[in-house]
């Protein structure tokens, strides 16, 4: 294999929703940079919105919501361990993102009068606005990378961040999973935005790419910041997503449920006040489905006939848009039946829970020049456009930070000759374990020891036997490049199922719903009001320490603090609404 | 190539022009699971690892691409 060398100013690592925004307003910003943008797939349809997005869910509009209401709203809806200030980043910025979104031709849902047409999905504000034709997001933006001569490497999956000898953000290796290459890119600072670590769990298919996540998010940001150093921030606190049974999808309740959709139980009664996905309230899907009360279905069945027309129009082509394919051969019609759901596998995920990348406010990692944004970062329920405005933040502070350095800085050659030897390892092998078999027993490992309810003692032989797998990653055999990338990805995935059981054996609570729900640990409590971080030791081991919870921007109200625990409706018989 | 012996990504050949060059389906994939196998000259499924996502059929400019569902969550 030969190497190939890269140079840039500002490189971006993942292609999907941050990393494009990120290059974008960097370019913008200075155009005489090199801005190079890499993607493990092609950054025309790689991410999590390849066939775009059904709604925006956290859209703070004037008139609707204001920043310091979303601030305090995310606060609740994350049991107060959030840091307020990178929230309120996001949120003085959403209406400008939208509103230029919409002038690069993005499609949402407006009102008779022209304006932002807003609904209210959350527990207690109005910040969902729908996108009936948001199936081509990905592509107004690739307009954008073309307009203003955004540099594209596609099919390179990054694999290792280099680092200077004072710490410094140095470039990154990456893999070409085509022509088989290595490629080493220097830069003077990176954003890495390569989404969530979306292949952790295993479905309860069985199917290893029938994951709630796109599936080329594999975790890899998280392990290459991890051995560049960077702390991570809230790993304990999982993703767990309530989706449609087997399809693994959203159901989804934020387009339904402005329509009238909502879910009930297998008495066809409501449970739960809210579908906005928080901890608290997936522990009370979790306990329902646990229930004799169990199963939970989406229910629509009792609207007209031209709203379920409607939903079809939004769900069946926008964001997962064989849902439609998926219904018909299982011969289940909104019109009729219930839609069955279930809850999907753990993932790690900042844009929907806290899990991620610890960053400010300025999406500044713990290592300098090293940027992150997008679901990988921990900045809590960001989702799309959190994504975008935080890749917007990195592109530009990333443009000064880069502009105070004469070159990228030096880093020394045996880093990349380890990374040469661990990625290329398994091509060499003779005979060894195929990628896909490891993969499958380490995630199904996952789900026995880590899924919630989360147990100490189940923990620690989790941890024994992800050690016992880290030998056999150097038993692996891979016949092609392709191979080679899925091999390298179990890695990734190893590293952060240990650091997901270390975050979590750590924290002696239980805290945000199901996500960390610990029945050897059931009570919240407040010395444990603190992020629980990790970070690569001295010794290369992970090392757990706290960090304070920064002092609030917008102070709750100890009334407002408990909103979101009380998710559930004790009295379904006062609540028959619409049921036949 | 090792083509997938049960394919859900299936191409229909004589609506396909590979033969004129065109490779849209195998840059839209995001797991990279559709190659141009120049043996026989056919667009087929080389990896099971669909996300049925259908950025491959959508974007399919002559529609000879029609995702199944896999079938282990059929």
């Amino acid at each position: 294999m030969a190497t190939q060398q890269l140079n840039a100013d500002i490189l971006v690592i993942g292609g999907g929703t941050a990393g494009p925004i990120a290059a974008i307003k960097a370019k913008a910003k200075s155009p005489t940079s090199r801005v190079l943008l890499l993607d493990k797939a092609n950054v025309k349809r790689s991410g999590a919105i390849t066939e775009g997005m059904d709604s925006v869910n956290n859209a703070i509009i004037p008139g609707f919501a204001t920043p310091e209401q979303y601030v305090k709203e995310i606060t609740i809806a994350n049991d107060g361990i959030v840091n307020q200030k990178a929230i309120y980043a996001y949120a003085s910025r959403s209406y400008d993102m939208i509103c230029e979104l919409d002038r690069w031709g993005v499609k949402f849902d407006k009102d008779e009068t022209g304006f932002f047409a807003v609904k209210k999905v959350h527990h207690m504000g109005a910040y969902v606005l729908p996108m009936p034709e948001g199936y081509n997001v990905k592509k107004m933006i690739y307009k954008q990378i073309r307009r203003l001569g955004v540099e594209v490497s596609n099919r390179l999956t990054a694999t290792r961040l280099l680092v200077a000898r004072d710490g410094r953000i140095a470039g990154a290796v990456a893999l070409d999973s085509r022509g088989g290459d290595l490629v080493v890119v220097r830069a003077k600072a990176v954003v890495l935005a390569t989404g969530a670590a979306g292949r952790l769990g295993l479905p309860a298919s069985g199917y290893l790419f029938g994951t709630y996540e796109n599936p080329t998010n594999a975790g890899d940001g998280y392990s290459m910041a991890y051995h560049a150093g960077a702390e991570l921030s809230g790993l304990e606190c999982f993703q767990i997503n309530p989706l449609i049974k087997d399809y693994n999808g959203p159901a989804c309740a934020y387009v339904t449920g402005p329509f009238g959709g909502f879910t009930v139980n297998a008495k066809g009664e409501r449970f739960i006040k809210s579908d906005y996905w928080s901890g608290q309230m997936m522990l009370e899907f979790w306990r329902e489905l646990e229930s004799g009360n169990g199963p939970v279905f989406l229910k629509l069945n009792h609207l007209a006939e031209q709203t379920v027309t409607r939903i079809e129009h939004i769900l069946h082509i926008t964001e997962r848009p064989s849902r439609g394919r998926f219904h018909a051969g299982r011969q289940t019609d909104y019109r009729d039946d219930l839609v069955e759901m279930h809850i999907s596998e753990i993932g790690l995920c900042g844009g929907h829970s806290a899990s991620g990348v610890w960053v400010d406010e300025k999406a500044r990692t713990t290592v300098p020049g090293l940027y992150a944004a997008g679901d990988l970062c921990n900045v809590a329920h960001n989702y799309m456009l959190g994504a975008m405005v935080f890749g917007a933040i990195a592109g530009e502070d990333a443009v000064d930070y880069a502009a105070d350095l004469p070159a990228a800085p030096d880093y020394e050659e045996a880093q990349v000759e380890r990374e040469r030897e661990r990625i290329f390892a398994p091509l060499a092998r003779a005979e060894g374990l195929k990628p896909a078999d490891v993969e499958y027993k380490l995630r199904r490992l996952v789900n026995d020891y880590l899924q919630p309810p989360k147990v100490a003692r189940k923990m620690q032989i989790g941890l024994h036997r992800f050690a016992e797998i880290r030998a056999d990653l150097d038993r692996m055999k891979a016949d092609n490049p392709h191979e080679l990338m899925r091999a390298i990805e179990v890695h990734a995935i190893l590293d952060c199922a240990e650091l997901a059981a270390l975050a979590s054996l750590h924290r002696t609570e239980s805290r945000w719903g199901l996500y960390h729900y610990r029945p050897d640990y059931p009570e919240k409590k407040d010395e444990w009001f603190k992020f629980v971080e990790v970070r690569k030791g001295a010794d290369g081991k992970p090392e757990i320490f706290h960090r304070e919870v920064p002092e609030c921007l917008f102070p709750i109200d100890g009334e407002e603090r408990q909103a979101y625990d009380r998710l559930r409706i004790e009295d379904p018989s006062a609540l028959k609404i619409g049921a036949h | 190539m090792s083509e997938v012996k049960l394919p859900n990504v299936i191409v229909d050949h004589g609506k396909c022009i590979a033969a004129k060059g065109c490779r849209t389906c195998i840059d839209s994939c995001p797991l990279d699971i559709i190659a141009f196998d120049p043996v026989d000259g056919l667009i087929k499924q080389v990896h099971d690892e669909c996300w049925y996502c259908l950025p491959c059929e959508n974007d399919c400019p002559t529609k000879a691409i029609r995702v199944e569902m896999p079938y282990p969550i059929r």
